[in-house]
């Protein structure tokens, strides 16, 4: 597989399939591994890096389940492409800073991504369209017991699995979901919500990961603690949580159905209007529109554009996807001009 | 050094901040730095918070602490605090000490529950029961982690007055 191949088809992630995909877009679980013996990669010598990326690049060859995963290493890699792997969701912001001995491996469906030499040896992800978490611990659980029958991993039988950073010890486990909030938004509930979730362990984050501020009434809620509590265990409290925040959302979106429709209808068809007809955007005004022909699209106002084409549409109009699709570098200025020619050929259609 | 922050009071905490991949030092006095902790992690979560956290440890300990070193990477427990990273595996018992409780206060437990490298899967102790307790004593005693071992004590105590009662 090529790069430029996952150009060609959506992202599991933005399938906008599986259970509750009107409110979830995605879910998603990773672990954290480091080998027996080895510094850590911040820590580790450039020949022990290597090292360290030969051995689980050999393991993977041996899993028969991870034959469709190619492995791209980063310093063969330009910064459009590293950037590409980011908006996609399938390589972290961190690990696209530094190249030395880092790697990535992606299956053909993007649901399995490993990226190798990371803040840890391995930090393995499987992503789920819909609200699909005990799914993804389902595969991403046997990847883990085959990789760890071909590598000899750091485990401490009373800490778990030794990572870098002490506040992945343990499980070395971070479930995540992405929601889309936006009646919750509307309804200025949103802040009540976030503060319930933060009281009870779990981190909120916006669309493009660590510290950015929540676009577009996106949402990736997570656990933070991976100590003392098994997988499944994380897993079911991650998924009740869930399960009450869509609640909310469903009940905020009758509250603005029942109180003030005529209004939401305005919104949601002038978010529409400027999309169809705009000559140019920025990406964060497209997000923001998008996620109101979303919320139109799921609540039945917007009846000729379906999900899958909205979740492409977030993908493709990011600055390496504009990029990538023209095939040569765009200065900003005339991303913001095709961005709105790409957004207005995919409505209009 | 006066806190960066009011200009006033001594400098007692020092913060790593990362902001758009920039690092700053941050000098912060006792007040400051616990405001500037509770609006680091409602916007970024625990982790970066980390290097700032070990700091609020009493500073007694820290000159010990610091010349630490682990046998097999040689990270020092001073480095572990600058950036927030151990070194490698056996660095966990190196630092055991510091880590033990450093560790119960971010996850609320030192003891990990789950799946190992083997395929097997270790079920949760039931909770609070007196063996368990005792054995975590234990624990935290050897490690030296007292403020631990004292609270754990008076749970055990509880427990047994609670028993006692007939309750
Ligand atoms: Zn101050
Ligand atoms: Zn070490």
């Amino acid at each position: 597989m090529e790069l430029s191949d996952l150009l060609q088809h959506t992202s599991e992630w933005l399938k906008g399939t599986g259970p509750n995909s009107d409110i979830v877009i995605s879910s998603r679980v990773r672990l954290a591994r480091n080998l027996d013996k080895y510094p850590f990669p911040h820590w580790a010598a450039k020949e022990q890096g290597e090292e360290i990326l030969a051995k689980i690049d050999e393991a993977k060859g041996k899993i028969d389940f991870l034959k469709n995963t190619t492995t791209f290493k980063l310093a063969k890699m330009d910064n459009l492409d590293k950037q590409f792997l980011v908006e996609r969701h399938l390589m972290s912001h961190e690990h696209a800073q530094k190249k030395d001995s880092k790697a990535i491996m992606i299956d053909d469906e993007e649901i399995i991504a490993i990226m190798v030499n990371e803040e840890d040896h391995l930090r393995i992800q499987v992503m789920q369209s819909g609200f699909n978490l005990f799914e993804a611990w389902d595969i991403i659980n046997r990847i883990d017991d085959r990789l760890s029958k071909e590598l000899n991993v750091a485990f401490s039988r009373e800490w778990g699995y030794l990572t870098a950073c002490p506040t992945n010890t343990g499980t070395g486990m971070r479930g995540s979901v992405m929601l889309h909030l936006p009646a919750l938004v509307m309804t200025r509930q949103i802040n009540r919500v976030l503060a319930a979730i933060s009281k009870l362990s779990f981190t909120t984050r916006g669309l493009y990961g660590e510290g950015t501020q929540a676009t577009g009434n996106f949402f990736q809620i997570s656990n933070q603690v991976s100590l003392g509590h098994s997988e499944e265990e994380i897993i079911e409290n991650i998924n009740g949580l869930i399960k009450q925040i869509i609640e909310q959302e469903n009940q905020a979106r009758e509250v603005l159905l029942g109180q003030s429709k005529a209004l939401l209808e305005d919104r949601i068809s002038r978010s529409f209007g400027i999309l169809k007809n705009a000559y140019i955007i920025s990406s964060q005004e497209t997000i923001e529109l998008l996620s109101m022909i979303r919320l139109g699209s799921d609540l039945g106002m917007i009846k000729d554009v379906d999900r899958s084409r909205i979740n492409e549409l977030f993908i493709i109009t990011q600055p390496a996807h504009l990029q990538k699709l023209e095939n040569k570098k765009i200065t900003s200025q005339d991303r913001d001009m095709k961005r709105a020619e790409l957004v207005r050929s995919k409505l209009n259609q | 050094m006066v806190c960066d922050i009011c200009g006033k009071n001594p400098a007692t905490v020092h913060l790593t901040e990362i902001i758009d991949d920039q690092m700053n030092e941050l000098h912060l006095c006792e007040e400051c730095a616990r405001q500037k902790s509770a609006q680091m992690e409602s916007q970024f979560g625990l982790s970066d918070l980390l290097a700032g956290m070990v700091d609020f440890e009493k500073p007694s300990i820290d000159k010990e602490a610091d010349t630490l070193a682990c046998p097999s990477c040689k990270l020092t427990y001073a480095d572990f605090k600058k950036i927030g990273r151990l070194g490698c595996g056996e660095c966990y018992t190196a630092f055991r000490k510091y880590l033990a409780p450093l560790l119960k206060r971010i996850h609320g437990s030192s003891m990990h529950v789950g799946k190992n490298p083997q395929g097997g899967t270790k079920l949760a102790p039931k909770p609070d029961s007196l063996g368990d307790l005792r054995g975590q004593l234990q624990k935290a005693i050897e490690a030296e982690a007292f403020e631990e071992a004292a609270h754990l004590r008076d749970q055990i105590k509880e427990i047994e007055r609670r028993g006692q009662d007939g309750a």
